[in-house]
């Protein structure tokens, strides 16, 4: 009897630790100074799934990646975005326009990223790479970016920057609904030989590591993220190529309408999370 | 005496098939998801096996499992249970079947069947991202390498 009861104080001992390195950690998350919205209420529609707390990925990263975000000035994703803001004022295409000819200041997009993806007036789901892309092709007579590409990501990271702190708030009724329930499907199919789907890992097992990687929630309210491993910034299809390629599947192309449809539903599990872009990921 | 001659043929027969590795298709599990017989007809090299356990393109185990014996590799998971003394408590025919499809006995969860090549959805070519043809499709690990693994899962006792 008594050594029973020894080993399994023994035991708990030992798993302990292990316990307390999975989870997300409790610090703050404050980008010059402002506090952002990184833990949260699940919005409505996630009741079923058991998690009541939307977490940003921040919280899962080590110290010195989470530091890098708590300063622009520190955050390497930033070049980026104020490549983008030179390109921003650059003319090209036959049109002989720039962003900002038409735009005028970039701050005028505060809060869309907020609401990305969205329905357009032809009743089609678009991201910020179709708009963006569209107004070059359609509006400047120029050539469109590559989806993943330095320019595209840097423009997307420009615009995402003018909502930091504001929470997500895309909607997912009306005519996003079909699209919504796509995205949905798909993020609960087990895709590949793994037949891993996107719920197994970043539903059932965040906080958990899975070999050196500590699963988080898979949110997008960072995207485009900046990956020191890389030393670029990472778009949110590219992301989502990656995870299903890595369940031994054939995985689905960057701007497809299956990633358009995804990102909505990935996206509005992170309604209420601020917008963090550009985040930094190791 | 003809016919003890068919029988002798038949069982011959029936002999030779199960000394061949069994495919993936044909694996017998018992109603608990246990199998019986040796998938590739030869015993397992517990040494292998724990080689296979650590690497990321075969089992990567170790990704979700932690396992004190398997130490030397860095970076043990905790998405599954830790298998220290797994040897122990699981017969070596419930640890066939649960690296062969882990399915049979737990249902639903996360961990991969590595003995399967029918009935996924978009397989692709190992890790590329392309599609692989079903028919091309190789089991994760071969019938001797499932036995390789099982045979280092049951050195795993209670210390
Ligand atoms: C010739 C004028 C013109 C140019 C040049 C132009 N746009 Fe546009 N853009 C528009 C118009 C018109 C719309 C649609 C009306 C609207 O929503 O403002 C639009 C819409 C947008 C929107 C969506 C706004 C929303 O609320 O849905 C974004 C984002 C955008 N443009 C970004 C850019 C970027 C980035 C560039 C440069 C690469 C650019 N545009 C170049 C005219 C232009
Ligand atoms: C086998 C487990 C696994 C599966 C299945 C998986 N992912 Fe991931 N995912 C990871 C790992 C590991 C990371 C890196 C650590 C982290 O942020 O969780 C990651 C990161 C992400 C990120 C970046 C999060 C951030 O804050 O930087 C997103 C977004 C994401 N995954 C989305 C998805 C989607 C959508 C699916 C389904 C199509 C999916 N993942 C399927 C393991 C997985
Ligand atoms: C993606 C994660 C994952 C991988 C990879 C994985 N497993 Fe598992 N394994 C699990 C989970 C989760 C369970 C718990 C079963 C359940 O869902 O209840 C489990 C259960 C087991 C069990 C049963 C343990 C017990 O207490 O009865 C054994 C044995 C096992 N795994 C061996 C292996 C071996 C060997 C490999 C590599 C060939 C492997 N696993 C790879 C996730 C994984």
């Amino acid at each position: 009897m008594k050594f029973k009861a020894m080993t399994a104080v023994v035991a708990l001992a030992i798993s302990a630790p292990l316990v307390f390195a999975g989870g997300a950690d409790d610090d703050t998350l404050a980008i010059d100074g402002e506090e952002m919205i990184s833990k949260t209420a699940a919005p409505a529609h996630m009741e079923e799934t058991g998690i009541d707390t939307i977490i940003s990925g921040w919280h899962f990263r080590e110290d010195d990646t989470q530091s890098m975000q708590t300063d622009s000035f520190d955050n390497p994703g930033m070049i980026f975005v104020d490549q983008a803001m030179d390109m921003w004022s650059t003319v090209e295409g036959e049109a002989g326009e720039s962003c900002a000819s038409c735009h005028g200041d970039v701050s005028t997009f505060e809060g869309l990223t907020t609401k990305m993806p969205k329905v357009n007036e032809d009743g089609e789901l678009v991201v910020m790479e179709d708009i963006i892309n569209n107004c070059r092709t359609e509006r400047m007579q120029a050539d469109a970016w590559k989806w993943s590409g330095n320019d595209m990501q840097s423009m997307v990271a420009l615009i995402g920057n003018q909502s930091l702190g504001m929470p997500m708030d895309v909607a997912i009724d009306g005519p996003a609904a079909e699209y919504w329930k796509q995205g949905k499907e798909m993020y609960y199919t087990r895709y590949g030989q793994l037949e891993l789907s996107c719920a197994n890992c970043h539903e059932q097992n965040y906080g958990n590591y899975i070999r050196a990687d500590h699963l988080s929630q898979g949110q997008i309210n960072g995207f485009p993220t900046y990956r020191l491993k890389q030393a670029k910034l990472i778009s949110k299809h590219n992301r989502f190529r990656g995870c299903i390629r890595d369940t031994r599947a054939e995985t689905f192309a960057e701007g497809s309408d299956e990633f358009r449809a995804l990102e909505l539903y990935v996206a509005s599990r992170g309604n209420g999370l601020s917008v963090e872009t550009p985040a930094v990921r190791q | 005496m003809k016919l003890t001659g068919i029988s002798a043929a038949v069982v011959l027969c029936a002999t030779a098939a199960i000394a061949n590795p069994i495919a993936p298709g044909e694996v017998q599990y018992d109603e608990y998801g246990a199998v019986a017989a040796s998938l590739s007809g030869s015993e397992g090299d517990a040494a292998n096996g724990a080689k296979i356990m650590v690497n990321r393109g075969k089992g990567n185990c170790v990704a979700c499992h932690a396992v004190t014996a398997l130490n030397e590799a860095p970076f043990h998971g905790e998405v599954g249970p830790s298998l220290d003394g797994v040897g122990s408590y699981r017969s070596e025919e419930e640890l066939r079947g649960i690296v062969a499809n882990a399915k049979k006995m737990f249902e639903g969860t996360v961990m991969p069947a590595f003995y399967k090549t029918s009935g996924s959805i978009r397989p692709g070519d190992g890790y590329t991202g392309k599609a692989a043809e079903e028919e091309d499709l190789m089991p994760i690990l071969s019938a001797q390498e499932i036995e390789d693994v099982v045979a280092f899962l049951l050195t795993l006792q209670d210390s």
